[in-house]
């Protein structure tokens, strides 16, 4: 069974900082986080590409597959859903999701520590 | 007998055809194999010998491949053949064999008059004589030919380049006498004619005169009448060469030629013969493909197969003095009760005919001049039904004449004698495109003139040669390329909203982010745009296995001052960066942080320097050799022009890196022949070669004009690359683009040099207008804090540089430290360094 250990929300910035279909870098409690933003969502998973072990998955594009949104590593071009995390080439490769939100005008992370 | 010792006596096209289709059947190296070559250098494509004239090179014609197992003995020609001791004699020394094959080839014939053998008189056979007739027309202002047939028109061809004004003379009454009928010979000639090439045919050479000089200085001609010359290329034909197995008592063929059987076998069961010389059944063909054919049988019986020789297909099709002209089957109607169907244009000068059988169902074979573009489907159809209506396959674009209606026992590639049926089951295989279908069948890889029917038959098969981009574009890059172009759309939200679904990839993304800069949609990473930049792009530096970046700054045809020297070198220093000197002739900085970019590029744009675009699908660099300015062989301002290219077209982005050089003198030290473009310098000008590239599929760049002015090479680079930015596929290189294409480099000439499509004066203004609207990226990134803000570590955290990207030295330089990630976990492919083993390594034989 997955437990997942919840942590509070960090502010990191103000939405208009974000580009659309972009991404950004944060460092929220010490961990490199991917922050997106999309037309109408925000997403945070780990910045750390599990293929390379290359924090670089912010820098990445974004789009979509089958409806799925999704951020492509700009290293290989592995894609991932950028709502679960999971590496939709790869099976089996998956990176942390993380929780983001908009509250008033900034944005905010919530680590999610699955083990 | 299926091993021992084999010994080939000849190395020309034939002869290392054989050597490698023995190979091929039998790669344990059962038999050992010793190859004896008269010539000092090794086999070469005596089918293309005259492109030395065009400025192709040696090497480029080579055809050797170097086999385990096979010794090749260059220039020891064999002088006898001992049949009772089994033994080859050359002038070094013997050499026993348990199979021999003879690959002696042809020589020229030249006809009995008086004369021949003055200074000044050639035949057109290797490449050292070729070269002899380049050295001897030095000077000199008019030749002639003797022989108006196919190599004698090669031969004009050659000594027009070299500057001399040429004469034909021809004994039968018509130019191409084997090959044409008279109405396509008469067509020919007019082409002939408007080259400045004048023909006398229907009359022989009776004397050839001797100058004050000692040399040649002119033909006396059956007529009476006399024709100046100073250089004579005699090219009355080719006789085989037999007198090996003449002298070791084996049986000629009634004209000559080693008599051997459909097994390409002599009357000793231990010789073989292939090629020219060989008289099979008692016949010698002068043409490659059917030699390649007994060379294929040899082989197969020499591993114990059964092949027999399948019958000489002598169908032509060449280009002579840039005229189309093929001959195929029976073209001069031969056959009893047979019929013609003839289509004569004066106004295009195209002639074609088409020999039916009696009730004018069957192909019997045909002529065109003019345009051969019909001619593969034709080829094949012969023996067969007629593809389509004979007026329909006649018109000159060949519209009624589709692969698809072939049967199967069709020949769809000559040289290399695969069927429609062999093409058919390496597509039920899963060959699913031209690349594949080439490499599983030979298909296509000899003169190419097929590969147009290879793309007919995938598309016969119902294989989806799927043009679409990805899942959110139904459509070809080009397609996509014109849309936006013609639509004016100028942003990728309105797009995909209009001409496609979902929302966009990394695919489709840096195809339009492409496209727009293309058409010059301001700066690449202003509004929008910047979102569907690659990575590379979105930084305007190159992405690192570590996270960091690479920095290349523009230094136009590798000539910098030792003041820029310094500058690099002290940025290096001051920001602790790997150096080291690119393939392209500039200095490449790696181990920059995002956040470090601004002001690296501060720096260097302060001293003068811009963005290289080492990161983009664009331009890179101009490579040049020093030129005649220092150089004691240059003979032109090779690194002027690189200079001035790399700044005429930097910036310009493109479906893929586009990479170019420039060669002072035809030693070519740029290597200009491995780039997209390349320049070579020649006495009087520049030619020009397209579609090369290294990497993965080396190829060498092909030869599309010469002898230019810098403003008319200019002129053909800028529309040989608008063209190229609009109609290539993604990630497709110039290479694979020119290859793609329909008519391949004749197509791209037709369309930017003779403007068939109309096109040139639209490619013209989009190139003025790239050259205008240029600006250099990373001045106009640092000029802006909107564009600079993208350059940090973290958005929380700016003042923070990305901890995970640490360097440890090597070599005195800083490199990414490998193996440990600071969160200490491990990478899951992390390569751990291993010991670098020094030695040499083993040479294998």
């Amino acid at each position: 069974m997955t437990q997942t250990l919840t942590l509070t929300w960090t502010t990191v910035c103000p939405l208009d900082r974000l580009e659309p279909d972009r991404g950004v870098a944060a460092l929220v409690d010490g961990v490199q986080i991917a922050l997106f933003r999309t037309a109408d969502e925000l997403f945070a998973i780990d910045n750390r590409d599990p293929v390379s072990g290359a924090y670089v998955l912010s820098r990445g594009i974004v789009g979509s597959r089958g409806g799925v949104p999704t951020v492509a590593s700009p290293l290989h071009k592995q894609v991932y859903d950028l709502r679960s995390g999971h590496c939709l080439d790869l099976p089996g490769v998956a990176v942390a999701r993380h929780d983001a939100r908009c509250r008033n005008g900034l944005v905010e992370v919530r680590l999610r520590q699955e083990g | 007998m299926s091993g021992g010792e084999l010994v080939v006596i000849g190395n020309g096209m034939v002869g290392q055809r054989f050597v490698d289709a023995l190979h091929a059947r039998d790669p344990q190296g059962n038999w050992r194999v010793t190859v004896l070559a008269e010539e000092g250098r090794p086999a070469y494509d005596r089918v293309r010998l005259s492109a030395y004239f065009d400025g192709v090179s040696e090497s480029e014609l080579n055809l050797h491949t170097p086999h385990d197992g096979v010794r090749l003995r260059l220039g020891e020609p064999a002088t006898a053949v001992d049949r009772d001791r089994q033994v080859v004699t050359t002038a070094l020394g013997e050499y026993r064999y348990d199979a021999l094959v003879l690959a002696t080839g042809s020589y020229a014939f030249v006809p009995p008059v008086a004369g021949t053998e003055l200074p000044g008189v050639f035949v057109y056979r290797t490449l050292d004589d070729l070269a002899a007739i380049r050295a001897y027309a030095r000077g000199r202002r008019v030749g002639a030919v003797i022989g108006g047939g196919l190599l004698g028109l090669e031969a004009a061809n050659a000594l027009r380049l070299l500057g001399l004004s040429t004469d034909v003379v021809e004994f039968a009454p018509r130019l191409m006498p084997v090959q044409v009928d008279q109405a396509g010979g008469a067509m020919l000639r007019r082409y002939v004619d408007e080259l400045g090439v004048r023909t006398h045919l229907g009359v022989a050479t009776t004397a050839i005169r001797q100058g004050p000089d000692g040399g040649v200085a002119a033909l006396e001609l059956s007529d009476g009448t006399a024709l100046d010359a100073e250089l004579v290329v005699v090219a009355a034909g080719i006789r085989p060469r037999d007198q090996l197995a003449r002298d070791a008592g084996l049986p000629l063929g009634p004209r000559g030629g080693v008599l051997v059987d459909a097994t390409c076998r002599t009357a000793d069961e231990r010789i073989w013969a292939v090629g020219e010389c060989a008289a099979v059944d008692g016949t010698c063909h002068g043409l490659v493909a059917p030699g390649y054919a007994t060379a294929e049988v040899v082989a197969d019986r020499l591993v114990g197969g059964a092949a027999t020789f399948p019958g000489a297909d002598t169908a032509t099709k060449l280009k002579l003095l840039g005229v189309d002209v093929a001959s195929f089957g029976d073209a001069h109607g031969t056959t009893e009760g047979c019929l013609d169907v003839t289509f004569t244009d004066p106004a295009t000068r195209v002639y074609a005919k088409l020999v039916l059988s009696d009730d004018a169902h069957t192909l019997l074979g045909g002529v065109l001049v003019g345009d051969a573009s019909a001619y593969p489907t034709l080829r094949a159809s012969v023996g067969g039904p007629l593809p389509a209506a004979p007026l329909a396959l006649l018109a000159p674009d060949g519209g009624g004449a589709d692969a698809g209606a072939l049967p199967a026992a069709a020949q769809v590639c000559s040289c290399n004698a695969v069927t429609r049926g062999d093409v058919d089951a390496a597509i039920a295989d899963g060959c699913a495109d031209v690349p594949a279908l080439k490499a599983c069948t030979r298909a296509g890889t000899s003169c190419g003139s097929c590969v147009p029917m290879l793309k007919q038959l995938l598309d016969a098969a119902g294989v989806a040669q799927s043009s679409a981009l990805c899942e959110h574009f139904d459509v070809s890059r080009r397609e996509l390329f014109e849309i936006v172009r013609v639509r004016g759309i100028r942003t990728f939200s309105r797009l995909v909203a209009e001409h496609g679904s979902g929302r966009g990839c990394d695919i489709c993304k840096p195809v339009v982010a492409s496209i727009l800069a293309s058409l010059g949609s301001g700066h690449v990473l202003d509004g929008e745009q910047a979102s569907l930049q690659d990575t590379n792009d979105h930084f305007l530096a190159n992405l690192q296995r570590d996270g960091s970046y690479s920095v290349v700054p523009r230094i136009p045809g590798g000539e910098i001052t030792p003041e820029k020297l310094i500058v690099i070198g002290e940025v290096a220093r001051d920001f602790q960066l790997y150096t080291k000197i690119t393939g392209g002739q500039r200095i490449d900085l790696f181990g920059a942080r995002v956040e470090q970019l601004p002001q690296i590029w501060r720096r260097l744009v302060d001293a003068g320097f811009e963005s290289g675009h080492a990161y983009g699908k664009a331009l890179r660099t101009v490579k040049s050799c020093v030129g005649e300015t220092w150089c004691r062989y240059g003979v032109q301002d090779s690194v002027g022009l690189a200079v001035a290219l790399e700044l005429r077209y930097r910036g310009l982005r493109a479906p893929h890196k586009l990479k170019s050089a420039v060669s002072g003198c035809a030693r070519e030290c740029a290597e200009a022949r491995s780039k997209d473009f390349g320049i070579i310098a020649t006495e009087t000008g520049w030619n020009l070669y397209v579609g090369g590239n290294g990497g993965f599929r080396p190829r060498h760049a092909d030869l599309f004009a010469t002898d230019l002015s810098t403003d008319a090479l200019i002129r053909l680079i800028d529309r040989f690359l608008i063209y190229y930015i609009r109609t290539a596929d993604r990630l497709q290189r110039t290479a694979g683009w020119i290859e793609a294409m329909d008519g391949g480099l004749d197509h791209l000439r037709s369309v930017i040099v003779d403007d068939s499509l109309g096109l040139c004066e639209d490619l013209d203004a989009a190139m003025a207008q790239h050259v205008s609207s240029y600006s250099d990226e990373w001045r106009d990134v640092l000029e802006d804090p909107d564009r600079l803000r993208r350059y940090t570590s973290f958005v929380n955290a700016p003042d923070v540089p990305d901890p995970s990207i640490t360097f440890t030295r090597e070599r005195g330089q800083p490199v990414p430290v490998r193996d440990q990630s600071p969160t200490g976990s491990e990478p899951t492919n992390g390569h751990r360094r291993q010991p670098v083993t020094l030695g040499l390594p083993e040479v294998r034989r």
